[in-house]
Order: structure tokens, then sequence, then C-alpha cells
């Protein structure tokens, strides 16, 4: 070694690289994904307590069950289903609601705590690069999340209409009839659809933007994501006293075209209409994704561009 | 072959100088230490070669530049910041289980060997472990990567001494081979005197000096001036003079050691001696004429 600038010739340095034993890229992610589920275990638990919760209410409430259903026989076939479905579309919207809540906690957390505790210096000291990372923890909120919501969903309901079965057939009522009112398959699968198109196609702007706001700030990451918006509705609001930023911000949470529906129904109830062509050919939901792409490109430079102290 | 070779490497934080074109280059098989005073740019240097942090000018590590190809090169490259940068939350199984899962070189096997020896349980988390305990599972899991070059920043810092003569020793003795290189930074520099080979102060983004250990111990000589040879020694220049006890210490660079024996006693100076030296004369008046010094 030597202080001076040795001129080694250029030739000598592609010596030097030796041949590296591959990774392959899903594995990678398969492992950035492992540490995302030890690091964040709000992602399972959190919907598998709002399940427990939703089922213990559900079993208490079956006290009233025959009774219930002998009403809704005297109903029109509409009211009846209704009355009937209620406490399954209320399950699934306490499990969407977790899945929603967890998912931009998640968001606004991860990017940030990697930073402040410094971990990032271990985790950078690894062959992973800053986009398998992010694209990693994006998953969660687009993929793990919704599909681990609506499969815990389908199980609790699922759950439900066995032990209520059990006690209807108790009672002496026609199980066949309630099964059919219930109509689990069904709703099961517009569940689905509803939720990727609502709940992330649709809402993926807001991710993602968690996401970026995670990698920008360096601490009080929430302050950041909420109170810009939040000051500049209240000053649309003095200044030009309406809420067009607002509503324009709000849209996002309520889901766009296939959001819209009809007072009173539950979003999984059978009867509203899907509208997947509508909805696909919305531009708004393309500027949204085009938006999600770039703040999470943004995210992935700014986790690549960061000091790490 | 050069492992790491930088060539007017330069970075700015704002109107904040923190690499001032470094000329460094390490060759294989060499254990480096850096040593410089707070804020001098060690960090910043180590943060440039990892690829965390862009730079201006030329720099190579392993043939690669660190900042458009970090991942790759962390294939061949290992580092620990400090004690402080493994996860909290973790368990060890977890992190032994995702370092085997991300990294192709990582034997696992010998990390659960070097655990063995620890106390640390597998089912621990890491805020569970003390500060020495994490030290050693990240040096377990560091060991266990067949890596080309080491990184440490600080590696002990907060340790007790007997966590700290532990690193090292397992360091040299279960780790460092010819054929890998290793680049430390600390502020207990006597400590590591031993195994280093090469040594390198910074100061101000710059490097300040450089040499091996084997011609710093033949250039650099400190002697114990008895009180009525302090004059006749002054004559021989020392390139710094310190009081110990009401008794002169000089530290001489080039002069002949039968020479010096007459003056007092004859000893070998510490790498920390020297710095103070060195630090004293760039920062100072500059008159000393310590050569490798780059003004």
């Amino acid at each position: 070694m030597s202080m001076q600038s040795a001129a080694a010739p250029e030739s000598s340095r592609g010596s030097l690289a030796i041949a590296p034993a591959e990774i392959p890229p899903s594995r990678s992610m398969y492992w950035a994904l492992r540490r995302e589920s030890w690091e964040n275990r709000s992602i399972y638990i959190a919907p598998l307590a709002v399940a427990g919760v939703a089922l213990f209410g559900f079993l208490l409430s079956l006290v009233h069950l025959p009774s219930r259903v002998r009403t809704a026989s005297t109903l029109d076939p509409m009211k009846q289903q209704e009355l009937i479905e209620q406490p399954f579309d209320l399950a699934a919207a306490a499990l969407m609601g977790a899945f929603i809540i967890v998912a931009m906690f998640y968001c606004i957390e991860s990017l940030q705590r990697e930073r402040r505790d410094r971990s990032i210096l271990f985790w950078k000291s690894l062959p992973v690069s800053d986009l398998t990372t992010v694209a990693a923890k994006a998953s969660i909120p687009f993929v793990v999340l919704p599909l681990f919501a609506v499969a815990v969903t389908v199980v609790l309901q699922f759950v439900m209409l066995l032990v209520s079965s059990a006690v209807l057939a108790g009672s002496g009522l026609n199980v066949g009839t309630y099964w059919e009112q219930v109509g689990l398959f069904q709703a099961s699968l517009l569940l689905l659809y509803h939720v990727f198109t609502v709940h992330v196609l649709w809402s993926a702007p807001i991710y993602s933007y968690l996401l970026l706001v995670s990698a920008w700030a360096r601490r009080a990451a929430f302050l950041w994501a909420v109170l810009p918006p939040f000051v500049i509705c209240v000053l649309e609001k003095m200044l030009f006293n309406t809420w067009h930023v607002a509503s324009f911000l709000g849209q996002f949470f309520t889901g766009g075209t296939e959001g819209h529906y009809a007072p009173g129904t539950m979003p999984m109830n059978p009867l509203t209409h899907l509208t997947p062509w509508r909805f696909l050919t919305t531009p708004g939901l393309w500027v949204g994704l085009a938006v999600t792409t770039a703040f999470l490109a943004a995210a992935v430079r700014l986790r690549r561009y960061r000091e790490p102290n | 072959m050069a492992c790491i070779e930088a060539r007017g490497l330069c970075k700015a934080f704002g109107t904040t100088i923190a690499l001032d074109g470094v000329d460094l280059r390490v060759e294989e098989g060499r254990i480096l230490g850096l040593i410089g005073p707070n804020g001098a740019g060690k960090t910043t240097a180590l943060n440039a070669i990892l690829g965390l942090t862009p730079y201006q000018g030329e720099l190579r590590v392993l043939g690669r530049d660190p900042w458009t190809e970090r991942e790759r090169l962390m294939r061949d490259v290992c580092f620990i910041a400090d004690v402080a940068v493994l996860p909290r939350w973790i368990r060890v199984s977890q992190v032994l289980e995702y370092v085997a899962g991300v990294h192709p070189r990582f034997d696992r096997a010998k990390a659960e060997g070097f655990l063995a020896k620890t106390n640390i349980k597998r089912t621990s988390k890491v805020r569970e472990l003390s500060k020495g305990m994490v030290t050693q599972l990240h040096l377990a899991l560091v060991m266990a990567i067949d890596a080309r070059l080491l990184v440490l920043d600080e590696p002990t810092l907060g340790l007790d001494i007997l966590f700290r003569k532990q690193f090292y020793d397992s360091l040299l003795n279960d780790y460092f081979d010819r054929n890998r290189t290793i680049l430390v930074t600390t502020h207990q520099v006597d400590e590591i005197q031993d195994v280093l080979t090469d040594v390198m102060f910074i100061n101000r983004g710059r490097m300040v000096f450089g040499c091996s250990m084997e011609e710093f111990e033949a250039r650099y000589l400190e002697v114990m001036v008895n009180p009525d040879q302090v004059a006749a020694a002054r004559a021989l220049k020392p390139i710094h003079e310190r009081q110990l006890f009401g008794r002169s210490i000089l530290l001489f660079e080039r002069v002949d050691r039968q020479q010096l024996a007459a003056l007092g006693e004859v000893r070998r100076p510490s790498i920390a001696d020297l710095f103070v030296a060195v630090m004293g004369n760039s920062t100072g008046s500059q008159a000393s004429g310590t050569q490798g010094v780059e003004q």
C-alpha cells in the first residue's frame, strides 16, 4: 500500500471481480418478505384479532338468531336477504377496516424505522438491492395484506355460517334456505373483487404516498404525511370556501366508480352492479397507478441516497 | 492487486467538505487502520467505499464502482458499522436464516459454530442481548461470510476491554488470511497497533499520513531523554516532544537507534503518539519535516 495514487493499469481491474454465486431475485424477494413478516407482526395479528372479536360478537348475537330468521321469513325476499346477510357483511367490513388501518400504519413506518434504529446499515451490508427492499415493502399493502384479509374473512364467515346453521338446525329451522340467503361463495368472490379494485388499485396512490413520506421524513413521518394535505384543505376552505382538494383526496379512500354504491348497501352485496370494464377504463385509475409507480421509484431512490446516519 | 483504489475522492455535505481529494490504495491481504479525529471524514470515506453515499472522484473496490454496483459488491464485502445496527426486534435464529437466505457466500454451520462458543441463545431477540453479545453475534455472521473485504467502523465502541480483546483475537485467529483485506477505524488505537499491517491518518478530509507497520517501526523511535541531555536530543530535530512525570519524551523520525540510545531510554512509539505528533504538526505550524504528510 502506498499513499501515492499508483497508476494501476486499467486492464488489471477486470480480473479482480470473481464470478459471484447467484441468488435469484425471487429468493431475495422471498427473504425480504420474510423479514417484513418478522418485523411487522401486526400484518397478521391485527386481522386475526379483529376476526376473533367479530366471531365473539357473532356468537353472542346467536341468541337472537332463530327469532331473527323467523321475522325475516315474514318480509319480502330483498329485505329478508339483507337482514340475514347483515352480520356477515359487518364481519367483512370490520376486516376491511383492519386491513386499511394496518396497511396505512405499516406504510408510514416501514422505511423510516430502519433508518431511525440504524439497522439500515445492517440491511445494506447484505446483497439485497433497494429496489427489492422497497418492492417487498410495497407488496405488503398491495398483495399480502389484502389477500390475507380476504382469506381471514372467508374463513371467519364460513365458521359463522357453520355455527349459526347448527343453532338454526337446533331450533328446527330450514338451514338450506339460510345457506342460500347467505350465499357465501358468491359473496367471497365479490369481496375479492371489491378489495382489489377499490382498496388496492384505486387506493394505490395513498399507500405509495405513505411509503414515500416514510422514506423521506427524518422523523414524525405520520405528521408529514397528514398535515400538509390537511392544511391545504383548510386553506382552500378559508380562501375559496370550497372542498375540492378534500373531495379529490377523499375519492382515493372511497374507491372511484367501483366504490359508488347506493346508500345502505354493503360493498359485498351481491346485488351491487359490478362494472369492471368501466372501472378499468377510468382514466383516473391509470393516472393513479402512474403516480403510484413514480412515488415508489422516488422511494427507492431516497432509500439509496439518504445518508445512513 | 489493489483491493481499494481511490483517486481524488471528494464529498461535500452542503458547504462542509467531508472528503477533500483522498488518494488511497489498499492492497489485498492487508489490515489497514484508518485513524482520525472526530469529523475527519473516516465514516464518510467508509460509506463511499461501501456504496452508501455518492461521491466525486474515482473509486474502485474489488474492481467495482461501489455506488452503482452496491448489491453486487456486498457479496464480497462485509461491514460492521458499530454495535448498534442489528435490528433490535430480530431473533438470533431469524438473522441466521435471513443471511443464509440472501447471501451466497454465507456458511451457516460456521456461524453456528462461532455462536456455540458464546452464551447467545438462538431464541433470543437482539434487544435481549448485551452489547457485547450483539457484537459477538454480528462478528459470527460476518466471519461466516467468505468475503474479500471486511470494513469495520468503530466495531468495538462501547464494549468492555474483555470483549474488545476477544473481538480482535477472533478476527485474527479465525478469520483473517492473506486473501482477505480488513479496513478498520477506531479511537482505541493502541489496542489494534499489533493487529494492523498498515496505518493511515485522516484529517479534515485528507490523508495526512500513511505507512506500513514495518515501515512505522523502522522509521520512528521514541526516547525518554535523560534530563541532562534534553538540549542534545532537541538538536536531533524530534518531530514531537511531550512531558511525562517531568521527563521529556521525544519522538524521532529516521534517526539512528544507537545515537538515540546514548540520550536515554529508547522504545517503540505507539500509533497514538505518532498520531498526536502528526496531527499537531499538520494542524499547527506545519513546520515539521514529517515525510508522508501531504500538504
